[in-house]
C-alpha cells in the first residue's frame, strides 16, 4: 500500500537521522556528516533499507536547497546584496570559467573528446551549496570573509546554470550555425517550447519583474490578510505556498527554482514578515537538507567504487585538486587574506547537487555518454561527503599556522541586525520602551502580534517585524542567540508566563524585563525568579497623585519624596504579600497591616517639622539631647 | 524677568532653595518680603525642580538677565542644600561661567541669603562650630571668583528655632530694604564689603530714596 510504503520510507529516514547526526555533532563532524553517513548507512550499500527509491526521495529533497536559497535572500537585504556584486560576478565568474577550462584539460588529458570533456568541465565547476552553506552556517563562518565570498561564489553558480543548461544540448549537435533550432529550456512541458531566443530571453525578464514587482507590492498585502486572522498554521501555509509557487513559475520559464526563491526572499527582507517566514520556512528547509544530505549518502555507488577503486580515487582527487588550485588563484587575485582563502577553498572543492541534474541531462542529449558519466556521478557524491571531513582537516591542522583570524573579524562583523534588546509587543507600552532604548543609541528589534499595527508602525518609519514572540523559532530569527535583553511588553497577560517560561528554557542568557497587570501575575513572575517585573499602572498613578498633592498646595518636592516612599514601601509589602497570598486570612491581614503601617509613616513624614529642619544646629538643644536622651522634645 | 527695567536699575535673581519649606519657621516668611518686588526674580529650585533635573540653557539665560544673584537658604550640614549644590555643578559650566571663553558671569554681584537654627555664639572660633558663617561660605567666595563676580559679604539670620515673629518681620524687612537698594543702586558696596554680615548695619548703607 502506498501509505505503508511512505510510512515505512520515513520512519527508516527520520530514525537514521536521529541517532548519526547528534553522535556525529558530539564527535565534531557537524550535522551534514552525520545525515551523509546515516545514508550511507540505510542505503543499498549499508543496510539496504532503501534502495533505488533513494534517487526519487533526493529529487524531492532537493527543495530544501529551494528553500535554503529562499532563507538566504531574506537575510540579504538588496543593499547588502549590492555591497557583494563585486565577488559574485567577479570571484563567481572567475572561478566558474577558469575551473571549467581547467577541468576540460584534464579531461581531455584523460582521453575524452573536446565537447564532452566541455560539457564535463562545466558541470563539474559547480559546487554544493547545500553543503557548504549548511556547514559554514553551522560553524558560525557566514560571516567571515571566506564565508561571504564563497556564499558569492555560489549565487553566481547558481545563475550560471541557466546558460549551461542552454549550451549543454548546443554541444551535442556541435554546430554554432544551428543555435536558433536549439531550445534554451532543459526539459519539455515548458511555457519556453517553440519560442525563439529573444522571446525566451523576453519571457525570462518578465517573470523575474513578476517576481520583484509582486514581491514588493502584493506580497506584503497578501502576507497582511492572512495574518489577521490569526491562525498561525495559515500563514505557514501561506510561507509554503509562496516558495511552492515561485518554484513552480521558475520551472515553467526553465530557470532555477533556487533563484527564484532567492530572488523573492532578497525583495522580502525589508519586509516586516522577514522573521515571520523565516521561522516558518526554516523547519521545513532542515528537514527536506537533511533528507538531501541522506539521499546523497545514500546514492553512492559503492558497487562502482569497488570495481574500479584505482579510476574513482583519481576522479574524485584530480576533481578536488583542480578546484581547489582554481579556488585559491581567484581568492588571491581578490586579495583574501591566507587564512581565509584556504578555508574558502576548502569549502567550494567539491561537485555540487547541480551536477547530478546537469550529468542526465546531458546524458539525455548525447552530450555525455553514461560509462562517462555514471562513475562522474559517483565522484560529486564523494566529493561532497569529503567536504566536511576536509574542512575539519583545515580547521584543526592547516588554520593553526596562521593563528585565529576569524574570531576578531566575527566581532568587527556584527552591524547586520544584531540588537542587544528584543522588545515583544509594541502597543503604548512597548513604544515608548522601544523609543526611549532607540534614543539612547541602543538598537531594538521589536516583535509586533497586530498586522495592522505593524503596517502603521512601518509607515511611521519604525523597524517592526510581524510575529507571535512567544514561538521559540521566531524568537531565534529575531536573534535571541545574540540579544542580551527581552523585553515583554505585550499587553495579554496569560501569554506572559509560558513566553518568560520557554525564554528562561532556550535563552537563559537573556535578561527578562516584564510588564504585569496585577499583583496575582506579578508574584507568578517573581516565582519564576524573574527580578525586572513591572506593574502597568503603578508610576502612572503615583505621578497623578503626586500632581494631585501639589495642585492641593503641596510643596512639589514634598509630593515626590512622598510619592516615592510610597513606592518603597509597596515594593516591601509585595515581598511580605508574596509569602502571605495562601492563606487567604493571612493575606488580608498583612495587607491590612501594611496600609495602616503606610499610612502612619507618611503622616508622621507630614508632621516631622525636623526634616531637613534646623532645629538640630541649636546647639542647646543638641546638648540636652546628648545630656538626657529621655527627654523627648517633640514640641 | 518679565519686568520692565527702569534706567539704572539692576535686576535681581534670588535662587531660593529649601526643601522642606512646609517645615519653615523663618524662610516660608522671609521669602515673602521678597516676591512681587519690581526687578527681582524669585526662583524656587526645590519646587521647580522636585526631580532635580535641573534645565541647564533656562537657568543660564535667566543668569544672563540679572545683574545680582542671590543664593538664599538654610544653612544645611556648614553648607547649601543639595539642589544648590546640583544647580552649581550643572550650570556653572566650563567655558560658560568660567575658562578662557566664560565671561557670562563677570562683574556680576553674588551673596548668600542663609539662615541657621543655632545662634551666632556657636559661629565663632571659640564657638561651637569653631568658624564664622562667612568662613564656611569659602567655597561660594571661590565660587564668584572663579567666574569673575563680586563676592558680597551673607545676610545672615541666627537661631531661626526660637525667633520670634517680631524679629522674623525685621528681618523681612532687612531683606526688602537691601533688595530695593541693591536693585536702585544705593547701597554702600564698598562699606558692604567692610562687615562681617550685609545685614549688620544695613540702615548706614543705605542712602535714601532720591526722588
Amino acid at each position: 500500500m502506498q501509505g505503508d510504503s511512505f510510512f515505512y520510507t520515513a520512519l527508516v529516514y527520520l530514525s537514521a537521522a536521529v541517532v548519526s547526526v547528534p553522535l556525529a555533532k558530539r564527535f565534531g563532524l557537524g550535522s551534514v556528516l552525520g545525515y551523509l553517513i546515516a545514508g550511507f548507512v540505510i542505503g543499498p550499500f549499508g543496510l539496504q533499507l532503501v534502495g533505488e527509491e533513494g534517487q526519487d526521495v533526493m529529487h524531492f529533497a532537493e527543495f530544501g536547497v529551494v528553500m535554503m536559497l529562499f532563507l538566504i535572500g531574506l537575510e540579504l537585504r538588496p543593499a547588502l546584496l549590492w555591497r557583494l556584486r563585486v565577488p559574485i560576478l567577479g570571484m563567481g565568474g572567475l572561478q566558474v570559467m577558469l575551473t571549467t577550462g581547467a577541468l576540460t584539460a584534464v579531461a581531455m588529458f584523460f582521453g575524452l573528446p573536446l565537447l564532452m570533456a566541455v560539457a564535463v568541465g562545466m558541470t563539474l565547476s559547480l559546487s554544493s551549496t547545500a553543503i557548504v552553506l549548511q556547514t559554514l552556517n553551522e560553524k558560525g563562518w557566514m560571516k567571515t570573509d571566506a564565508g561571504q565570498n564563497a556564499f558569492a561564489v555560489l549565487l553566481f553558480q547558481d545563475i550560471a546554470v541557466i546558460p549551461m543548461l542552454a549550451i549543454l544540448p548546443v554541444l551535442a549537435v556541435a554546430d554554432i550555425t544551428n543555435l536558433s533550432t536549439v531550445p534554451l529550456a532543459p526539459t519539455s512541458g515548458t511555457w519556453v517550447v517553440g519560442l525563439s531566443g529573444w522571446e525566451q530571453a523576453l519571457m525570462v525578464a518578465g517573470v523575474i519583474a513578476a517576481i520583484i514587482g509582486g514581491g514588493m507590492f502584493l506580497m506584503r498585502p497578501f502576507l497582511r490578510y492572512v495574518a489577521r486572522t490569526r491562525l498561525r498554521e495559515l500563514f505557514t501555509a501561506a510561507a509554503l505556498l509562496l516558495v511552492i509557487a515561485i518554484s513552480m513559475l521558475m520551472t515553467k520559464v526553465g530557470l532555477s527554482p533556487a533563484l527564484g526563491t532567492f530572488v523573492a526572499g532578497v525583495v522580502m527582507a525589508n519586509s516586516e514578515y522577514r522573521h515571520e517566514l523565516e521561522s516558518d520556512i526554516a523547519p521545513f528547509k532542515g528537514l527536506l537538507l537533511g533528507l538531501f544530505f541522506i539521499s546523497v549518502g545514500a546514492s553512492i555507488d559503492f558497487s562502482l567504487i569497488a570495481q574500479q577503486p584505482g579510476k574513482m580515487a583519481i576522479i574524485v582527487a584530480s576533481l578536488i585538486a583542480v578546484k581547489l588550485a582554481v579556488l585559491l588563484i581567484v581568492g588571491s587575485i581578490f586579495r583574501i587574506k591566507s587564512d581565509q582563502n584556504l578555508l574558502f577553498a576548502f569549502s567550494l572543492a567539491q561537485g555540487g547537487e547541480f551536477a547530478f541534474v546537469l550529468l542526465s541531462f546531458a546524458v539525455q542529449n548525447q552530450v555525455v555518454s553514461s560509462e562517462v558519466a555514471n562513475p562522474l556521478v559517483g565522484a560529486v557524491a564523494v566529493s561532497m561527503a569529503l567536504t566536511p571531513l576536509v574542512l575539519i582537516i583545515n580547521e584543526k591542522f592547516l588554520q593553526p599556522f596562521f593563528g585565529v583570524h576569524e574570531k576578531e573579524e566575527l566581532i568587527a562583523d556584527t552591524i547586520d541586525e544584531e540588537n542587544p534588546v528584543i522588545i515583544a509587543g509594541f502597543g503604548r507600552f512597548g513604544s515608548i520602551v522601544g523609543r526611549f532604548l532607540r534614543a539612547n543609541g541602543v538598537g531594538v528589534t521589536v516583535l509586533e502580534h497586530d498586522s495592522d499595527r505593524v503596517e502603521v508602525l512601518r509607515k511611521l518609519g519604525l523597524k517592526v517585524f510581524y510575529g507571535d514572540a512567544s514561538r521559540h523559532e521566531l524568537l531565534h530569527s529575531a536573534g535571541a542567540e545574540t540579544a542580551k535583553l527581552l523585553i515583554i511588553a505585550i499587553s495579554n497577560q496569560e501569554t506572559i508566563l509560558p513566553l518568560v517560561r520557554m525564554v528562561k528554557e532556550n535563552y537563559p542568557h537573556l535578561t527578562i524585563f516584564t510588564r504585569t497587570e496585577g499583583r496575582t501575575e506579578l508574584f507568578e513572575l517573581l516565582d519564576e525568579g524573574i527580578e525586572h517585573v513591572y506593574r502597568d499602572t503603578l508610576d502612572t498613578s503615583l505621578r497623578l497623585g503626586t500632581d494631585a498633592l501639589i495642585s492641593l498646595g503641596f510643596r512639589s518636592f514634598q509630593a515626590h519624596r512622598a510619592s516615592k516612599m510610597f513606592r518603597h514601601h509597596d515594593a516591601n509589602a509585595m515581598v511580605a504579600l508574596r509569602s502571605a497570598r495562601y492563606d487567604e486570612k493571612e493575606f488580608i491581614s498583612v495587607a491590612r497591616q501594611r496600609i495602616n503601617d503606610l499610612e502612619q509613616l507618611m503622616l508622621a513624614e507630614l508632621r516631622d517639622s525636623q526634616l531637613y529642619g534646623d532645629r538640630g544646629w541649636d546647639v542647646n538643644h543638641v546638648m540636652s539631647e546628648f545630656g538626657n536622651t529621655q527627654q523627648d522634645d517633640k514640641g | 524677568m518679565q519686568l520692565e527695567q527702569k534706567s539704572s536699575s539692576y535686576k535681581i535673581l534670588i535662587l531660593f532653595a529649601h526643601p522642606a519649606l512646609q517645615n519653615s519657621r523663618l524662610n516660608k516668611q522671609l521669602i515673602q518680603y521678597a516676591r512681587g518686588l519690581e526687578g527681582v526674580t524669585v526662583h524656587d529650585l526645590y519646587e521647580t525642580y522636585p526631580d532635580f533635573y535641573i534645565d541647564v540653557k533656562h537657568e543660564q539665560n535667566l543668569l544672563i538677565e540679572h545683574d545680582i544673584i542671590i543664593f538664599h537658604h538654610p544653612l544645611l550640614w556648614f553648607s547649601v542644600p543639595a539642589i544648590l549644590r546640583e544647580w552649581m555643578d550643572l550650570v556653572l559650566q566650563h567655558m560658560w561661567a568660567y575658562g578662557v571663553t566664560g565671561h557670562a558671569l563677570k562683574g556680576k554681584k553674588l551673596f548668600n541669603v542663609v539662615s541657621a537654627g543655632g545662634g551666632e555664639e556657636l559661629f565663632q572660633h571659640d564657638g561651637f562650630h569653631g568658624n564664622t558663617m562667612v568662613e564656611f561660605l569659602a567655597p561660594i567666595r571661590q565660587v564668584a571668583r572663579v567666574c569673575g563676580m563680586d563676592f558680597l559679604p551673607p545676610f545672615v539670620v541666627h537661631g531661626t528655632r526660637n525667633i520670634t515673629p517680631q524679629a522674623i518681620k525685621q528681618h523681612g524687612n532687612d531683606y526688602r530694604n537691601l533688595l530695593l537698594a541693591l536693585r536702585d543702586g544705593r547701597l554702600d558696596i564698598a562699606g558692604a564689603k567692610a562687615q562681617q554680615k550685609i545685614n549688620a548695619n544695613l540702615a548706614t548703607l543705605i542712602s535714601a530714596v532720591k526722588d
